[in-house]
């Protein structure tokens, strides 16, 4: 059976054919009975699950209304939740239990929403297969022995599986586009700045976006306008007029001109995944669109300048976790520089350990030219390749990885790993709003992902180019929970 | 191109990271070949270019100048691995 929708679930509770108390209960069963096989959660909130949704039940016996109320979601653990462990997947953070909610949780919370758990994750977020945490490695539902994709792998996977009706994941890279793709699901990277990044854990400050994962285009919708807006907490949050996501999801796309740069089909594209895009481009054109192939052409250095940019923050942005006010501190050291080299080196994991040095490495004295400004310059490039671009189309289409998942360890090599996210930094570079959404299986049964890009701040086109797809798909997504080890 | 040993051990120190003996050469195989990628950035004419920090056309953003109470001294020090009297307990840092 496909999973409930957040829409449905709004329908169901207003009308009466289930409690908010049932809705959290069937999720919680859920979880109980898959997470054996997927093992997408950190922290499980049954009780306090349970909790919210009796108070969501005497809120709407009180006649008090928002969208999320009493709907089941599920938080990656890299935003803090009060008085909730927020590990970020990390031993330094293993025993870190936050003073303080993220705004996005704060939100949530406003809406009256019930919290299943906190969602595993590559450690720090630094990862495209959650086979960087230091805890669990998840799995993928469609295929047990494959990975659920990264950073933001438990939140894909706990969607996909039913185990709540929406997650909040981060995308830097491609994060929640990714393992969205992998997972068979919706993920939506919304554009920089407009959804608070205050108790977000900060991986690279000017790429880094939380956004939601859902199962469908208008869940994703909905869930954006719950944690969508300004803040003043965030420096970087944007002052404006936020317009209702929902409101031009069924516009159609007659006439809307949709733009494939030829880059993304290149040497290393998956033939199931190339032929499951070209015929979502024919659909389109069935649908009235104007779909033509065009050209990116800083699409190849834009990996590179992400991985610079990326490490370069995340260097920075890791040197808080010294084992002096909160998290893990190591047990034995001499003296006080002896105990931040040991705290750090027992705390953090191979790929974080990888990304902070390189980060170092490119802003040192001798490489910062090179590398760094380097890379700031070549983001300057491709925002303006992506200007060019928008000034001639609406939207842009790509597949969102250049294969379906992966198994377990078939990326060793660091390198390897990093060109998964091939297609996904380019958006994050130029901090552009993106959507991942499922486009068919392959023969073997495993999502493919459709990516699609819009201009800065018209996540509104972006949707409804979304939506019309997926109505025109009808795909029935259904994963089987097997393989791997499990019978 | 290649990162050489010399070059792990710098960048651990300002990493504030120790690397064992036995696991240098793998780091500075996983940092070279990250590196070599990078090289080609300079295929790219970047000398007119300004730099981009950051993507949003956002500069100077201030709250008023306004005191407003903090958080909570014994909540913001609830997760200190060693804390007394308000304060974070360390190692001796001056001599």
């Amino acid at each position: 059976m496909p999973n409930l929708t957040v829409k449905e679930a709004m329908e169901n509770l207003r009308c009466r054919k289930l409690s908010a108390e049932e809705l959290a209960g069937e999720c919680i069963k859920r979880v109980k009975e898959t997470e054996g096989k997927i093992e997408a959660l950190n922290t499980f909130c049954e009780e306090g699950a349970l909790r919210s949704a009796k108070q969501a039940d005497k809120a709407f016996a009180q006649g008090k209304d928002f969208p999320l109320l009493g709907i089941p979601g599920i938080i990656k653990d890299n935003m803090c939740t009060k008085g909730l462990s927020s590990t970020c997947s990390s031993k330094i953070l293993c025993n870190f239990s936050p003073p303080y909610d993220a705004t996005v949780v704060e939100k949530l919370k406003g809406h009256g929403y019930a919290l299943i758990g906190k969602a595993n994750m590559d450690e720090f977020a630094m990862g495209s297969s959650t086979e960087n945490s230091a805890f669990k490695k998840t799995k993928n539902p469609w295929d047990l022995s494959r990975i659920p994709g990264g950073s933001s792998g438990g939140s894909a996977a706990a969607v996909a599986a039913g185990q709540a009706l929406f997650a909040l994941g981060s995308d830097t890279g491609g994060s929640i586009r990714q393992p969205a793709s992998y997972c068979g699901v919706v993920g939506l990277k919304p554009t920089y700045g407009v959804v608070s990044r205050y108790g977000l854990v900060a991986f690279a400050s000017s790429l880094d976006q939380i956004g939601p994962l859902a199962n469908t285009v208008e869940d994703a919708a909905i869930v954006l306008n719950a944690i969508c807006g300004h803040d003043e907490r965030d420096s970087t949050s944007v002052h404006m007029q936020y317009p209702d996501y929902t409101e031009k999801l069924k516009d159609g796309v007659k006439g809307l001109k949709i733009g494939v740069p030829k880059e993304y089909f290149g040497e290393g594209l998956d033939a199931d995944v190339k032929e499951a895009i070209q015929n979502a481009m024919k659909a389109y054109e069935d649908m009235g669109a104007i779909v033509e192939e065009t050209t990116l052409p800083t699409f190849d250095y834009a990996l590179s300048a992400y991985y610079i940019i990326s490490s370069a923050e995340a260097a920075s942005n890791l040197s808080r976790y010294d084992g002096v006010k909160y998290g893990y501190r190591a047990k034995d050291y001499k003296d006080i520089v002896d105990m931040y080299y040991k705290t750090r080196t027992e705390g953090f994991g191979a790929e974080v350990k990888r990304r902070i040095m390189f980060g170092n490495y490119v802003l040192s004295s001798g490489y910062y030219d090179a590398y760094y400004l380097k890379a700031l310059k070549v983001r300057t490039l491709i925002k303006r390749d992506f200007d060019r671009l928008f000034e001639a189309y609406d939207v842009i289409l790509s597949p969102t990885a250049p294969a379906p998942a992966f198994r377990f360890g078939e990326k060793s090599d660091p390198m390897q790993m990093y060109l998964t996210d091939i297609y996904t930094v380019p958006v994050n570079i130029a901090g552009l709003p993106g959507i991942s959404l499922p486009c068919s299986l392959n023969a073997g049964g495993l999502p493919i992902g459709l990516q699609l890009i819009a201009k800065p701040f018209d996540e509104q086109n972006l949707l409804k180019t979304a939506y019309a797809f997926e109505r025109s798909a009808g795909l029935i997504l259904e994963p089987s929970l097997k393989g791997g080890d499990a019978k | 191109m290649g990162v050489s040993k010399e070059e792990v051990k710098k960048v651990a120190a300002l990493s504030r990271l120790y690397i064992a003996e036995n696991e240098m050469d793998a780091f500075a195989a996983d940092l070279g070949a990250v590196v070599e990628h990078a090289q080609k950035l300079n295929e790219l004419d970047t000398s007119d270019v300004q730099p981009t920090a950051h993507i949003l056309p956002v500069k100077n953003v201030f709250r008023e100048d306004k005191i407003k109470p903090s958080m909570d001294r014994e909540l913001i020090t609830e997760n200190a691995p060693e804390k007394d009297g308000g304060c974070y307990i360390v190692p001796r840092v001056v001599e």
